[in-house]
């Protein structure tokens, strides 16, 4: 992971907005963000949502997006949403 | 991407792709839900749906121009209050079952986003039930309405989704079409991110659903066939088929469409119908409304009647009917195309039949099953339990309603336990999945989670086992009146059998019976049988080798149970527990059975075989079962103090074999170990000493218990591998089964310590143990060794030097048997081992490549018994 990577914070209770606030900041981030979702517990329709529009953006700024301490659940819903091949994983 | 896309345009792609992304993503969220996050949705939707009962009954009514709106209204509220009785406190999320005593426990995984086809005539109870069911079980569905019933689908997937949003349910769980059509349908069938396509409707669209390469649940049309039998409560049985025929104006596909009836009640049950309101055709009206509802070139009713009042269908027939008719009864005189109305009617127009018998009722009623009712649903009135059972066994159909309506019978929950539903499975009859009542256990993907089981183990000896120098002198124990003496000429000739004959207790009858010391074959059991029947025997005492000893357990056997088939007794088996064959538990009469072994090593005074050689088929049939354990075991050394050496040697090898295969077999346990080290340690101390000093009689007291105690072993252990090649080549070959197995015993301990190529499947060890347990021996034996590897090698190199002192040759070529013959015979030699079931508890899968160089090795001899892997498994591997 490059030093200069962008950490962010996913809060658990508006996880879709944070991931939208995320997607604001994809610009002055370096080649790479890191979204901790250490504290989410679950995501709703929006914050996959988002996600997915986080995802295309990053794509198209060359930006790698990792997601930090994504629970199993998470991480499933992502797999059956089809986006988990569009980011990064780090525990 | 689906295949029909042309028909559809980019707009329309767009709109259908948009329902799917949504319902991808609602059903992904989904999966994060708890059971009680699902109850907590389900319970809110359940009264939204009574709330709107009427009013979505009133919009199907106004949309469809089918049924009648208290009934639709029903059915609304069945599809909600019914449903919601039945499934809540059913578990749909996590672990939904558990079986602790099986190590069993079920885990639902949602099916992810469904697509539901629903039919015009039950369109808003439809959409309850199913959108209840995919909550419950965290589903997302895409509903595809009948293109003349969407208005009021939409808006009853607009009252649950907003129930259910409301109360936490991902956006987007459920969609409706808006003006579907079947280019529509069909691009949803086939898409990709569609895990199930759910099919409640016409044939057109189930068979659509099963054509689309996806998993289906299709549900279709019927044809309910009725037999109003004699014994019946007429009254109950005319009101409800009234009351289901009529219900919705017929639209249930489960109500009824030919009454068959007896003879007898024919008339009276008529009346009945007429007096309640209902109206019988007479012959030219019947023919009237064949013409007029049946289409002749499908044979099937025409939609224009489909949930219409009696009287609008009789006035647009041109019939005459009094005002409040409820339903029209048309007398038919059989089924098929040339009797029109014996079809499926989903209004309110039944047929009648009349039978002169049961045998008749019944063959009519399988005539409408099959035509175009198989599966679905069937109807019996009777009051005679014989006839109900009947019905049922020759109607297929998944629901067979019995004295009650069939239509809100086959709802379940109302007249009956079925459960409750709005999709009825037909069965392959019917071209589906399934015959049940769909529920929400086909809206889930149920996983099972199967820990290790470990069965139950046993260990199962003769109950009585006297042992020592003169330990026959228990046989004065034994009370009889009559006992047969088996044994072979020489025993007698040399005095052992007047040993026996005078410690038998007082009183006793004694004859005796010599048979030769060979495998014993059926005329031998024909000719003891008949000894034991002349005799009236109550006992009897085997005294011999192996043979002796078999053949006497396989005439107790045929003497206690005559009918036993020892050709199917026989038959191969893989485990003891499972097979097919069943040993006769009940017996005629009842022996006593008493061994007395003259040799020290098959150990047959103790085990459950018996070997019978079939000389018609020519082949040995092994006989298997606890029963044929003899009842009393004595294992006195006077009788083998006279053994030849050679004899000495092949039954001790033979022992000490047993053992080693016991040792380190996958049945092996605690108690059979016990038996079986101890028997190892007892071979290898005195086995040298009894064959060099035949006169000790330590010595063979000690191996002759130790072929006692190796039996115990192997009785409830097994054997192995060297066992089957043991048989093969010594029946091959013709060399003594004790020989047999001493040519191949290096060669296999080396074999089994190495890594398998293919391990044993076996539930009752928990790793590779084979290697370590023959380290453990080496131990036992104080053969020395630091590594495992070393250990092996050294128990290996003692086993040789055993075999050494016992003037055992070293190799096959030893016996004088050609390179070329053995070339010529390995083949097959290795195919009949294969097939011998002394392995199928070897620690060690054998192939027949491997059996094959087994064989090779023992060709070449002993010194070069190699371990496939020269330094064995890394200890840390495989350690138990």
């Amino acid at each position: 992971m490059p030093i200069n990577a962008m950490w962010l914070h996913i809060d658990g209770e508006r996880a879709a907005q944070a991931i939208e606030e995320a997607l604001e900041k994809l610009d002055s981030a370096g080649g790479e963000v890191v979204l901790d979702f250490s504290s989410v517990r679950r995501v709703d329709p929006g914050a996959l949502r988002a996600m997915e529009k986080l995802a295309g953006a990053a794509g198209d700024k060359v930006v790698k997006v990792v997601l930090r301490g994504v629970n199993v659940d998470i991480y499933k819903a992502l797999k059956l949403a089809k986006l988990a091949p569009r980011f990064a994983f780090l525990d | 991407m689906p295949d029909n896309v042309a028909s559809l345009g980019e707009e329309r792609i767009a709109y259908l792709e948009g329902l799917v992304s949504q319902a991808r993503t609602a059903a992904a969220v989904f999966t994060q839900y708890t059971q009680e996050d699902v109850d907590r949705i389900v319970k809110p939707m359940v009264l939204a749906g009574m709330a709107h009962a009427q009013h979505l009954a009133a919009l199907a009514i106004e949309e469809t121009r089918l049924g009648v709106l208290e009934d639709k209204a029903l059915k609304n509220m069945v599809a909600t209050e019914f449903v919601y009785d039945y499934v809540k406190d059913k578990r749909t999320v996590g672990v939904i079952r558990e079986f602790p005593e099986r190590g069993l426990v079920e885990v639902a995984e949602p099916i992810g986003v469904i697509f539901s086809i629903t039919p015009i005539t039950n369109p808003t109870a439809t959409v309850l039930f199913k959108c209840i069911m995919a909550i419950k079980t965290r589903n997302a569905v895409i509903f595809g309405p009948h293109p003349l019933a969407w208005r009021c689908c939409q808006e009853a997937v607009k009252i649950m989704y907003e129930a259910a949003v409301k109360h936490g349910a991902p956006e987007g769980v459920f969609t409706c079409l808006e003006s579907p059509t079947v280019p529509d349908n069909n691009y949803l069938m086939r898409h990709k991110d569609v895990a199930l396509v759910d099919a409640t409707g016409g044939r057109g669209a189930v068979k659509a659903a099963y054509s689309s390469g996806k998993p289906a649940l299709g549900v279709g049309p019927g044809n309910t066939p009725v037999y109003l039998e004699k014994t019946a409560d007429l009254d109950m049985a005319v009101v409800d088929i009234i009351t289901s025929k009529t219900f919705d104006n017929g639209t249930i596909c489960a109500s009824e469409q030919t009454v068959v009836m007896d003879d007898e009640i024919y008339d009276r049950v008529l009346e009945k119908f007429a007096d309640l309101g209902a109206h019988i055709c007479n012959p030219k009206e019947t023919a009237l409304l064949g013409r007029m509802l049946v289409d002749p070139e499908t044979g099937m009713a025409r939609p224009m009647a489909i949930g219409q009042k009696a009287t609008d269908i009789a006035r647009v027939c041109g019939l005459s009917v009094k005002p409040h008719t409820k339903l029209l009864i048309a007398p038919i005189q059989g089924v098929g195309r040339e009797h029109p109305l014996s079809v499926e009617k989903l209004f309110p127009l039944l047929s009648v039949y009349r039978a002169k018998s049961v045998d008749e009722a019944l063959k009519v009623c399988v005539d409408v099953n099959h035509a175009g009712g198989l599966g679905h649903t069937a109807v019996v009135f009777s009051r005679n339990d014989e006839v109900i059972r009947k019905f049922g066994d020759v109607i297929n159909a998944g629901r067979i309603i019995v004295n009650s309506p069939g239509s809100i019978g086959a709802l379940g929950g109302i007249y009956n336990d079925m459960v409750p539903t709005f999709s009825f499975g037909c069965g392959t009859g019917g071209g589906n999945s399934t015959t049940d009542n769909v529920n929400v256990y086909h809206y889930l993907n149920i996983k099972r989670v199967a820990r290790r089981t470990q069965m139950p183990m046993w260990y199962r000896v003769p109950n009585q086992i006297y042992f020592n120098r003169n330990a026959v002198e228990y046989l004065r124990q034994f009370p009889s009146r009559s006992t047969i003496v088996v044994t072979n000429p020489l025993l007698e000739q040399i005095g052992h059998v007047d040993v026996v004959r005078r410690r038998l207790a007082p009183q006793t009858r004694v004859h005796v019976l010599t048979i030769p010391e060979v495998e014993p074959n059926i005329k031998i059991v024909t000719d003891g049988l008949e000894a034991l029947h002349l005799y009236k025997a109550d006992q009897i005492v085997a005294l011999g080798g192996g043979s002796v000893i078999d053949a006497a357990k396989i005439m107790k056997l045929k003497y206690e149970s005559p009918e036993a088939d020892l050709e199917e007794l026989g038959a191969p088996f893989l485990d003891i527990r499972k097979r097919v064959a069943e040993y006769p538990t009940e017996k005629a009469s009842r022996v006593r059975l008493i061994a007395i072994s003259t040799t020290s090593g098959t150990g047959s005074e103790v085990t459950p075989f018996a070997v019978l050689f079939d000389k018609e088929r020519g082949i040995k049939v092994t006989l298997v079962d606890y029963s044929l354990s003899p009842d009393v075991a004595i294992v006195d050394p006077q009788f083998v103090m006279s053994m030849p050496k050679g004899l000495t040697a092949d039954t001790g090898i033979d022992c000490l074999t047993h053992a080693l295969e016991a040792g380190v077999s996958v049945y092996a346990s605690p108690y059979t170990d016990s038996h079986a080290m101890q028997a190892i340690r007892l071979a290898f101390r005195y086995l040298p000493i009894a064959y060099e000093h035949p006169g000790d009689e330590e010595a063979r007291t000690m191996m002759h218990n130790a072929a006692c105690i190796a039996a115990l072993a192997f009785s409830n252990a097994s054997v192995g591998v060297n066992h089957a090649l043991a048989h093969a080549f010594g029946a091959r070959f013709g060399v003594a089964h004790g020989r047999a197995n001493a040519l191949m015993l290096p060669h296999v301990i080396a074999y089994n310590a190495s890594v398998p190529t293919k391990f044993m499947p076996s539930p009752h060890q928990r790793a590779y143990t084979a290697h370590k347990k023959y380290a453990m021996i080496a131990d036992l034996l104080g053969l020395g060794g630091h590594t495992i590897a070393e250990k092996v090698a050294s128990l290996v190199a003692a086993t040789e030097q055993l075999l050494d002192r016992l003037a055992i040759p070293r190799s096959i070529a030893d016996l004088g048997i050609s390179k070329e013959e053995f070339e010529r015979a390995v083949p097959d030699l290795a195919k009949i081992a294969f097939d011998d079931p002394s392995w199928r508890t070897n620690p060690r899968m054998p192939l027949l490549s491997e059996l094959a160089d087994l064989f090779w090795s023992a060709y070449r001899g002993r010194g070069l018994a190699k371990m496939a892997d020269a330094s064995t498994a890394p200890e840390g591997l495989v350690c138990q």
